[in-house]
């Protein structure tokens, strides 16, 4: 069987400069802590973000925020991140805002093989600027594109040793699907267990989509 | 008399047994206060959950189980968790019956602006722009004036959140609906006069000839 256990520093070792990374989470809450605490200290710059949100000065993916290691962040919300508003005011980063439904869709796109999607959200507003409108039975859709990252950096209550997982409570929001659309993807799992401890009917995520593990702790 | 506390116990009451209702963050979170007696409603959290109940009571948090305002929360009998990408399948699918949020500016179109104050304040929309889309219902719950400025406009001065989605506006002077002829004064609140409304709002408002009254129950509180 392949090992895909590895430490917090390889797992962030795999990360380099200019990548996009998508990290799981939503307000830091299943965000992979140890290895956003790894990429700080390793300091890896001009990243392109795709995250629900821009965290908390000292929580989640806030902490590379601060530490001005994206040049791009694709998010629904920024504002409890204030520096944020200061990296994107003095031109430092570029923020995509983009509806909540419509991020999770484009990446649940980029992970099933399809082209994009004709939404509702939007419409009339500035997100809808430069986009396809198109009528669809007589209502108005706008088309979104597909989004993928090099890496994906998530967070799992439970892993086996093949990767599957468990997410426990609102801890599970962008983890599975962000588990399907990114090249290389690595899960920090608060408790590794053996393969067969989980009942294949609680796996709410297949080990497939994972290449490497790292063990958590909260 | 709490002007929020009547505003959000006027849209508790808009709410129907069986219904699935999303709550904005801030005031919209009080309407879960005021449900009344034997309506069951079911209470969306867009971050991942069906069955949002009542905060954890001090040294009951569970960091693992949050609210999309990122506050410990509970899920009552019957809830379910799920991923982001299903919670706007709920949502947008229209399996929503109603949305409350609040708004910076709402205009006599139903037009609706919460999400940016260019070159100030752009906190982004969140799930907001999916909701007002896919919500059967949208309510808006705002206190009727910002210092004084009119927030319900003829039209709209900041970036949309949704092009004409909002159905019902709940302030603590008014309870005014979105119609096709314009923007229909339904009800006053607990001590405003149609003048009142009227100097309060920079949109046309037609007064409704079954024009009634709420929350007089707060009048003494």
């Amino acid at each position: 069987m392949i090992n895909k256990v590895i430490s917090v520093k390889e797992a962030a070792d795999m990360v380099k400069e200019g990548m996009t990374v998508m990290v799981g989470g939503f307000l830091a809450n299943g965000t992979p802590e140890n290895i956003i605490d790894a990429l700080v200290e390793k300091n890896v710059k001009n990243l392109t973000l795709i995250c629900n949100d821009t965290g908390f000065p000292d929580k989640g993916v806030g902490k590379m925020v601060v530490n001005k290691q994206f040049k791009k962040m694709i998010a629904s919300h920024v504002g409890t991140n204030p520096e944020t508003a200061n990296q994107m005011n003095s031109g430092e980063t570029e923020v995509v805002l983009t509806p909540q439904g419509t991020l999770a869709e484009k990446i649940r796109c980029g992970g099933n093989g399809l082209g994009g999607f004709y939404t509702p959200t939007g419409i009339g507003t500035e997100v809808a600027e430069g986009k396809e409108i198109k009528v669809i039975n007589g209502k108005e859709y706008l088309f979104e594109t597909p989004l993928r990252a090099d890496v994906a950096l998530l967070r799992a209550s439970v892993a086996d040793k093949k990767g599957n997982m468990i997410f426990n409570k609102t801890m599970k929001n962008f983890n599975p699907i962000m588990a399907t659309a990114a090249d290389l993807v690595i899960v920090e799992a608060d408790k590794i267990v053996e393969v067969g401890e989980i009942n294949p009917e609680h796996v709410m995520c297949s080990g497939i989509f994972v290449d490497y593990i790292v063990g958590g702790g909260k | 008399m709490d002007p929020k506390k009547v505003i959000a116990k006027r849209v508790a009451e808009l709410l129907h047994d069986g219904d699935v209702v999303n709550l904005g963050i801030g005031l919209p979170t009080m309407v879960a206060n005021y449900i009344p007696e034997g309506v069951d409603v079911t209470f969306q959290s867009e971050n991942g959950f069906l069955g949002l109940g009542p905060a954890p009571k001090e040294g009951e948090e569970d960091w693992e189980l949050v609210n999309a305002g990122a506050m410990p929360s509970t899920i009552v009998p019957g809830g379910m968790f799920f991923d982001s990408a299903t919670s706007f399948s709920i949502i947008r699918g229209g399996h929503v019956d109603a949305t409350v949020l609040g708004a910076m500016e709402v205009d006599e179109k139903g037009n609706l602006a919460n999400y940016k104050i260019p070159g100030k304040m752009v906190p982004g929309m969140g799930g907001a722009m999916d909701l007002v889309v896919g919500a059967r219902t949208v309510i808006i719950a705002m206190v009727h004036t910002q210092k004084g400025k009119p927030k319900i406009l003829k039209d709209c001065t900041l970036p949309l959140t949704a092009k004409g989605q909002v159905d019902i506006i709940v302030t603590e002077m008014a309870l005014m609906r979105v119609t096709k002829d314009g923007l229909v004064l339904e009800e006053l609140g607990p001590e405003a006069t149609v003048e009142d409304v009227v100097a309060a709002t920079e949109a046309n408002l037609i007064v409704s000839p079954d024009l009634k009254r709420f929350g007089t129950e707060f009048l003494d509180q």
